[in-house]
């Protein structure tokens, strides 16, 4: 028997992580911006993350988005193959539990209805919206609101088989050289690796929401990641680009296989503000 | 670190290099891509801008709506080279400030230099912490874009960093980590 999950529950649960999300960091990073205040070489640098804590507990105290960018809205579901959604479908369910939470949590309206066009819907709909289907009758929602300034300064490319492992860490290195001050350091780096074209800005976008302070499992990864932090921090760009050692606080790399004749990598580039929030329903 | 006001007058600008940090008081006025975009559409069929450009300040900004009580929403700066195309026509129409985050086109430093202006990064990301250093604000254009609209804003102590000063040294190229 298929369990039943009404929409208006889901539309309640994405208000809520809109809210949530956009007002309340995720305690690991605060701790990450009290420890990196203590370990960053620039002056400048260092009052960067004493006024990023400080930042952090304004917007609880005050209930205020942390960044006046609240982004566009990303929402992963992982639908359970024997939960049935009732009263609604589900995408409508997740619009409007947007255009509620938007409007109830003073959150910047900043989606547009056509890219060409250029008129702001006003409620901060559509979300952009991934599913995917697992064993299980639970619903799990992840809402994790994106900036635009970060999100600009991320890059793909189809890298040949021969470039290797030199190739991707080159063209990560220089993603991030080249958004420079822009994407709001000091920065999460997303790296997506294999797949397709657009399997691996999928992969890219999934390795920025990993939960702050986890390493990829696998151990080869996990050292990849600590080898592009440490290249990464070499380039000098420092929090808020006001130079200094502390340009990523954390690279998470995600990986999938891939054709013989393909090595695509993605870097999605996370602003400091990190936000994402889930449920499980 | 320095304190000045805004609107800029020559000694004050004069006075500035890169890497000065500021605390910024008086009026500064928004302006993003949108309104940037429609500013600049005035200025070129020679009609009235929302406000007289003369040694102002633009603040690249959309903030957060505010809530009942409050002076603004969350309010932190954009990043500034999207506005790098409309640039350097206010310059030359009178700006003197604009205050971002991140860096500028070529193009934009030049005329930076050339109409003796300067540009301030403030702390991207940081929405929550810059709301209280705005006093006052109101929208006086532009209300249909929205967040986009242009505000009008009294501040107090607002911190930044001089990027681009008026002789033409920009700190990202000088930073001693790089």
């Amino acid at each position: 028997m298929a369990r039943e999950i009404k929409a208006d529950q889901i539309t309640d649960s994405v208000k809520k992580l809109c809210i949530e999300a956009n007002i309340y960091l995720e305690e690991p990073l605060k701790a990450a911006f009290h420890k990196f205040a203590g370990l960053e070489e620039s002056g400048a640098g260092r009052e960067v993350f004493h006024i990023l804590e400080e930042n952090a507990a304004i917007a609880e105290r005050e209930k205020m988005p942390v960044c006046q960018d609240t982004g566009i809205t990303i929402v992963f579901v992982k639908i359970g193959q024997d939960a049935h959604v009732i009263g609604g479908g589900i995408e409508d369910a997740i619009n409007e539990g947007v255009r509620q939470g938007y409007k109830e949590g003073y959150l910047r309206k900043s989606v547009l209805s056509d890219p060409i066009e250029r008129k702001n819907t006003n409620d901060n709909t559509p979300a952009v919206i991934y599913y995917e289907i697992v064993p299980g009758d639970a619903l799990l929602i992840e809402v994790a609101p994106k900036g635009g300034g970060s999100e600009n300064m991320s890059a793909i490319k189809m890298l040949k088989p021969s470039q290797g492992i030199e190739g991707v860490k080159e063209f990560v290195v220089d993603t991030v050289l080249k958004a420079g001050p822009n994407p709001c350091p000091p920065i999460i780096v997303g790296v997506g690796i294999g797949g397709t074209f657009e399997k691996a800005a999928l992969l890219s976008k999934k390795a920025v929401l990993r939960p702050f302070g986890k390493s990829n499992p696998d151990e080869k990864k996990a050292a990849l990641e600590n080898e592009l932090l440490v290249l990464i921090n070499k380039t000098g760009i420092g929090p808020a680009g006001f130079g200094g050692r502390i340009t990523a606080m954390q690279v998470n790399v995600e990986t999938y296989p891939c054709h013989i004749a393909s090595l695509p990598v993605a870097v999605n580039i996370q602003c400091h503000a990190s936000r994402h929030k889930s449920v499980m329903l | 670190m320095k304190r000045i006001t805004a609107p800029l007058d020559a000694e004050t600008i004069d006075d500035l290099e890169v890497g000065d940090e500021v605390l910024i008081s008086g009026v500064i006025y928004t302006m993003r891509d949108a309104a940037h975009a429609k500013v600049v559409e005035i200025i070129k069929k020679n009609g009235k801008l929302p406000f007289d450009l003369q040694n102002q300040v633009i603040y690249y900004c959309g903030p957060t709506p505010t809530k009942e009580g409050n002076v603004i929403g969350s309010c932190g700066p954009t990043t500034s080279s999207r506005m790098d195309v409309f640039t350097p026509l206010l310059l030359e129409h009178g700006l003197k400030g604009m205050i971002g985050k991140g860096e500028r086109s070529v193009a934009v430093k030049d005329a930076i230099e050339k109409y003796g202006a300067v540009y301030f990064s403030a702390m991207g990301g940081l929405g929550a912490e810059y709301a209280r250093d705005v006093k006052k604000s109101d929208v006086i254009a532009f209300p249909e874009l929205g967040p986009e609209a242009i505000y009008k804003m009294e501040i107090e102590d607002f911190y930044a960093v001089v990027i681009n000063d008026a002789k033409g040294n920009d700190f990202f190229v000088i930073n001693q980590y790089n």
